[in-house]
């Protein structure tokens, strides 16, 4: 499979979108990605380990969708992501000290411990939360949307999900929705090539999920999901459109996921040599080398990330367990 | 006191709740011009505008989920299934989004939304048009289910509900909807989770909800004339139930009745036995206590077969008259 055959080439140029970014920003979001990768890595460890129970879903490879639709936004917009959702949440400036708490199901995580890996929200910064169902958020995102309309605010909705989700009813009546009152939400599908072990050649007949923004009277645009610069002007422009009143775009984000599906997963249905050809295309590596990060500056960055990450582990494992007198709290308001 | 009927009491609680709060809109299937299928909404578009009720496409998972994220960032969304049989079209939202975010978010987030939707057989609209599906929602934590069986606890009620910070689940009854009773004009509230004695009586506890309240009530008149007291208790919220009356009423009759339209078969009624089974009630027991609600069956659309299928005043009296003469 091709790696680059369903990837627009953005019409703007690298340079010219970190200039947009402006002197930290590129930076800063070169360290979130680094923190994405220690966290995932060390979440997987501690699974090793025994140390967390259940299951989870990493996205390591896929850094650059959560960091460049991240930054793209601004402060007071809203966040639903999906069942793959670590690195948006740690991209939209939660607290890893947190999100490990409630990884390891502590009294004093995201959640209480009551969500674990898949159901982290931070309703305080608008982040309302990853979502177990795949295609689950999408008709709140329409809520969202109508809401942000109705209190007449410039928000807007960044309402992400992947290529399996493209496949539910609720991506149809949501997309359909959003765009007849032009609600401000960004449609971000990461297109990871699979879902669970379906590909997408196999799951639907068009080449890019975002020709299906046609059907719906929406801009679709297909970037490069391991191209920092062309999510982040992608959704930025998403953003501008949304906040202007001319309602939903459907971005896809094609990417791939260097793991499997989820723990359980034996990878039967691809070949190690397509997941080699995709780790050369590793975001992380290609950002740095777009801002003149050299080897040894990486390592230093990556050491502070892996730093930043025993921190907040050493955080959770302090933290205490939920009390089980407090089972029945947060049922009912 | 002024009467209007349940569809009018229920117009004029949403007026009222959008007139108090402009965070409260509508929205749903054919609610503007139209008035929705069975004209509650009939005219409010006049009032607010479509922007505060709105009628959206055929796209039921959509309007549940207009109504969650909406509720969950600041607003007081009341949607309308337009038939409670569609709502299996938005249960994923329901079920698995609206009842779940508040715990699965540790008590951090809160999904302050109305759903009504209109139950019930006896219209000729057949298996798919008539269904009584409200003891799914009762078997979901995070959800509260509310029915109202009059035009007054309709209005008071729906504004409850719409006060209320949780998912509720609002089930009316489309052979309600023309029935006329008391309403007050002014805007109250019935407190959700207390259930309603709606009839005083000595021989027996019969509890029924929604439609099978004022059919209860027209068959406990009939037996009081053969010298049988029945007792009626309406729980009027379903979820979270509150059973104390219930059973209170059982330590004095010593005999239960539970009457829903529903099948027997899961449905709420089981519920109720095994509260009253479960607690003190049990020790005054007299006779076995007894169900009656709809066969086990689709909704038939030939006239006199729907009529069999669902209990009649007719089958109310036969029954409280058999549990009382110790025919159990």
């Amino acid at each position: 499979m091709s790696a680059t055959k369903n990837v627009n080439v953005a019409a703007a140029r690298p340079q010219s979108v970190l200039e947009r970014m402006g002197p930290d920003l590129p930076r800063q979001m070169l360290q979130e990605m680094l923190l994405i990768r220690s966290f995932e890595e060390k979440a997987e460890e501690l699974y090793a380990l025994g140390k967390v129970h259940g299951t989870m879903h990493l996205s390591i490879g896929q850094e650059a969708v959560a960091a460049g639709a991240s930054h793209a936004l601004r402060k007071g917009d809203y966040l639903l992501n999906h069942h793959r959702g670590h690195g948006h949440c740690i991209a939209w400036g939660s607290d890893p000290n947190l999100m490990m708490a409630e990884f390891l199901g502590k009294e004093n995580g995201y959640c209480r411990g009551r969500g674990g890996s898949m159901h982290i929200a931070n309703i305080e910064a608008n982040n309302l939360g990853a979502n177990g169902i795949v295609g689950g958020g999408l008709p709140i995102a329409v809520g969202v949307g109508l809401s942000i309309k109705l209190r007449k605010t410039d928000q807007v909705v960044l309402s992400l999900f992947g290529d399996g989700a493209a496949n539910e009813g609720a991506f149809h009546e949501s997309l359909n929705m959003a765009s007849i009152w032009d609600l401000p939400i960004i449609y971000l599908c990461e297109n990871n090539q699979y879902a669970m072990s379906m590909p997408v050649q196999r799951s639907m007949k068009v080449e890019r999920i975002s020709e299906r923004a046609a059907a719906y009277g929406m801009p679709g645009v297909t970037v490069d999901g391991n191209e920092v610069t062309e999510v982040y002007q992608a959704v930025a422009e998403a953003a501008e459109r949304a906040r202007r009143g001319n309602g939903p775009t459907l971005l896809e984000a094609v990417t791939y996921r260097w793991r499997g599906h989820s723990k359980s997963d034996r990878q039967v249905y691809r070949t190690r040599d397509e997941v080699k050809q995709w780790m050369k295309r590793d975001p992380i590596l290609r950002f740095a080398a777009l801002l003149g990060v050299d080897d040894q500056e990486l390592e230093r960055l990556r050491a502070e990330a892996k730093r930043r990450i025993e921190e907040a582990v050493a955080f959770a494992e302090a933290s205490p367990e939920p009390d089980v007198s407090t089972i029945l709290e947060g049922v009912y308001a | 006191m002024r009467e209007l009927t349940y569809a009018e009491a229920l117009r004029e609680g949403l007026r009222q709740a959008m007139m108090a709060d402009p965070s409260v809109f509508l929205i749903g299937e054919d609610i503007g011009r139209y008035g929705g299928a069975f004209g509650v909404t009939a005219g409010l578009i006049d009032e607010f505008g479509g922007e505060r009720v709105i009628d959206t496409p055929i796209s039921e998972a959509g309007i549940a989920g207009a109504c969650i994220g909406s509720a969950l960032t600041g607003m007081r969304p009341v949607g309308e299934i337009q038939f409670m049989d569609f709502v299996t079209l938005s249960m994923e939202q329901i079920v698995l989004q609206a009842a779940k975010i508040r715990f699965m978010f540790g008590g951090k987030a809160s999904v302050p939304m109305v759903l009504r939707m209109p139950a019930g057989a006896g219209t000729g609209a057949a298996a798919q048009h008539s269904e009584s599906l409200e003891s799914w929602f009762v078997h979901v934590p995070g959800l509260k289910v509310v029915a109202p069986s009059s035009p007054y606890d309709a209005k008071g009620l729906l504004l409850a509900s719409i006060q209320d910070d949780n998912p509720v689940i609002f089930v009316e009854h489309k052979l309600l909807y023309k029935e006329k009773g008391p309403v007050p004009e002014e805007m109250y509230t019935l407190p959700l989770s207390q259930s309603h004695v709606v009839r005083q009586g000595r021989h027996l506890t019969l509890v029924a909800t929604s439609a099978m309240v004022p059919r209860a009530l027209e068959a406990a008149e009939q037996l009081a004339a053969e010298g049988i007291d029945v007792e009626v208790i309406d729980p009027r919220t379903l979820k979270p139930l509150d059973d104390a009356p219930i059973i209170e009423s059982v330590k004095k009759t010593g005999r239960a009745l539970i009457v829903h339209e529903a099948v027997k078969t899961g449905g709420f009624g089981g519920e109720i036995v095994a509260r009253i089974v479960e607690s003190e009630a049990f020790d005054y027991l007299e006779a076995p206590v007894r169900r009656l609600a709809s066969l086990d069956i689709p909704v038939p659309y030939n006239r006199t077969l729907e009529a069999a299928m669902v209990p009649q005043v007719e089958n109310i009296a036969a029954e409280a008259r058999k549990l009382v003469k110790g025919k159990y």
